[in-house]
């Protein structure tokens, strides 16, 4: 595992916050998919470690919890609220336009490795539908016509350099 | 009956120009002023007021909450911890993220108070996984409270210390249920336990003595201690005092928080006045009046029956706009004020393809350890999901029903419900739409019809 320096020291804060280590598992989760972009084994067995307990114990996090992934997003990660408030107001119309813009299919990775669209459950902020979340920020009453806008800026951005994902 | 006028106690300062989520901006307006004088006070004093005030819980049940911290066992000699439960994922409703984003520390205000009263020495703040920025903002305001000797250790010079942490959850809205949380943030699947014997108060966090409070149940702590329980009480009507925090989403014109007295304010003076009213050229055709696992309302249906005003029995009959919006009347006549989420659907939308939405939900979020609810929440999303996509059959209302008749009363939690009461009340109420729907799905859809599923 070669994690950031900054990562660590994070990980050290957060550890003693609890009177049992355990607890500190999602925390740690979250920390080391920022670091890394996603959960792969080794990860899973070095969490276990760092905590003191057996790799499934951590392995059961991660296939149970919705935000933690085995495999790497796209460059951006755009999470769409499918729930009932922002499908009556047209999330999935919405939904549908990035997936367009970006000629990708759903929870799949885009063939040139910048985005990632995703449905996600309610985001709870239904007062403004439709929601979507790109990476950590919210954004609101996005219509199809404002999904092309946030699209056109994402394609504006610096691509990431080319990897094999 | 024109609508009353909103009376903002939680959401005071939310929207107020210039006012910022920082600890300035909350102490030049009289934060923590509170707190200041209630570690002069007596814990128990501070818990009577709380009891008297008649708070319900914010966050779903509506359990009274100076009940809740009675049930506390004081005796074990085991540390007591409180839990704030921010982890708002209840479709439809939106209140506590703007508490948390706009205003945290009226939340820490409320928590500390609530610590004190409590002897707690270490509270979490258990954050949905999709509030990354709102655990930033959290985490900000604690550190800020912390350097200004209001939270940490020996707390305005009184001796009494706690802690408050930030816990990040990710992205499973079973952690919403108070004992699943609890196993969630042990580091374990959330799994809820079954009560008895885990009875949070009990056996809670790492079989400790625990309270969960949602984050405005919190804040309407601070607005107690700084009233005093009976005046609060005073707000509201009787049994359902003080103010709620009102969330609109759907087919109306001005979707948003609203808050008001609680029974102050009908369902039809809310959407049709504060929210202003339907959309252009449509007409309401349902409600789900506490988040989506409420039972649904149609407009149209008429309740009758008798209920108590002060000592008297009366009878009523109301319309759906005459249902005063707080916990009894909505339970009264099935269905239930919930999280205070309202969704609002208009005549574009097909009840089949919003229950089909719904089931979805339910089926992506069962957390799986009870078969009733696992695999009853996953066929009632493929039948659902079939009537939509492939063969419709007049007998699929019926077969729906019969699955979520199956599940309610036979799982761990209440998880059970919350996936059955949707499906058994689209079906009570909008049953000739089911019926009806092999022949009018062949039908051109309405203009501007939603996709739902």
């Amino acid at each position: 595992m070669n994690l950031q320096p900054e990562t660590l020291r994070r990980i050290d804060e957060v550890v003693p916050h609890y009177p049992v280590k355990r607890s500190a598992a999602l925390p740690l989760l979250h920390l080391v998919q920022e670091d890394q972009g996603f959960i792969s084994n080794e990860a899973v067995e070095w969490v276990a470690a760092r905590l003191d307990l057996q790799p499934i114990n951590i392995y059961e996090l991660v296939t149970f919890y919705p935000m933690f992934r085995q495999k790497p997003a796209g460059r951006r990660h755009i999470k769409v609220c499918r729930t009932l408030s922002c499908a009556i107001m047209g999330g999935y119309r919405t939904c549908a336009e990035f997936r367009r813009q970006f000629g990708t299919g759903l929870g799949e990775v885009s063939p040139d490795g910048e985005v990632t669209v995703e449905f996600v459950e309610c985001l709870a902020s239904c007062g403004t539908a439709p929601v979507v979340m790109i990476d950590d920020v919210l954004h609101e009453k996005v219509d199809t016509a404002r999904a092309r806008e946030l699209s056109e800026k994402i394609k504006a951005e610096p691509r990431a350099p080319t990897q094999t994902r | 009956m024109a609508a009353p006028e909103q009376f903002r106690l939680i959401f005071r300062h939310i929207d107020e120009p210039g006012y910022s989520n920082d600890l300035a901006c909350y102490v030049r307006n009289g934060g923590y002023e509170v707190l200041r004088k209630s570690v002069l006070r007596k814990p128990e004093e501070l818990v009577d007021e709380v009891k008297k005030s008649g708070l319900r819980g914010r966050g779903g049940a509506g359990f009274p909450c100076g009940v809740k911290w009675t049930l506390l066992d004081r005796k074990s000699g085991k540390p007591i911890y409180l839990i704030v439960n921010a982890d708002e994922s209840e479709p439809g409703t939106f209140k506590d993220r703007y508490i948390i984003h706009k205003d945290p520390h009226q939340l820490i205000e409320g928590i500390m108070i609530t610590c004190f009263a409590n002897k707690v020495e270490r509270a979490f703040i258990y954050i949905r996984g999709e509030f990354p920025e709102g655990a930033r903002i959290l985490e900000t305001a604690i550190a800020e409270a912390r350097a200004a000797n209001l939270v940490g250790p020996n707390i305005l010079g009184t001796g009494y210390g706690c802690e408050i942490y930030v816990h990040r959850g990710a992205g499973a809205y079973i952690c919403g249920e108070e004992t699943g949380l609890i196993e969630s943030l042990e580091g374990k699947r959330p799994y809820p336990r079954i009560k008895p014997p885990y009875f949070p108060a009990v056996l809670g966090l790492y079989q400790c003595p625990t309270i969960v409070n949602n984050v405005e149940t919190l804040c309407h702590v601070k607005h107690i201690a700084e009233r005093g329980g009976e005046a609060y009480s005073k707000i509201g009507t009787p049994n359902n005092t003080g103010t709620r925090i009102l969330c609109v989403s759907g087919h109306v014109r001005r979707p948003g928080y609203y808050e008001f007295e609680v029974g102050k304010v009908t369902m039809g003076q809310l959407l049709n006045e504060v929210c202003g009213g339907p959309l252009p050229g449509r007409t309401f055709k349902a409600v789900i009046p506490g988040g989506s696992s409420a039972k649904v309302l149609k407009f149209g249906e008429r309740f009758r029956g008798k209920r108590k005003v002060g000592a008297e029995m009366v009878e009523y009959d109301w319309a759906l706009e005459d249902i005063p919006m707080d916990f009894d009347s909505l339970q009264m006549i099935g269905s239930m004020g919930g999280s205070g989420g309202v969704i609002v659907m208009d005549d574009s939308v097909s009840m089949v393809e919003a229950l089909a939405n719904i089931n979805a939900f339910y089926s992506h979020e069962s957390c799986g350890q009870c078969t009733p609810c696992r695999e009853g929440s996953l066929w009632m999303k493929k039948i659902t999901g079939r009537m939509v996509h492939g063969d419709a059959r007049t007998e699929d209302g019926a077969l729906l029903k019969s699955v979520a008749d199956q599940i309610a009363g036979r799982t761990i939690c209440a998880f059970g419900e919350a996936c059955a009461w949707p499906t058994q009340s689209f079906i009570a109420k909008f049953g000739d739409e089911f019926k009806a729907y092999p022949e009018s799905k062949r039908a051109p859809k309405v203009t501007g019809a939603p996709e739902l599923v």
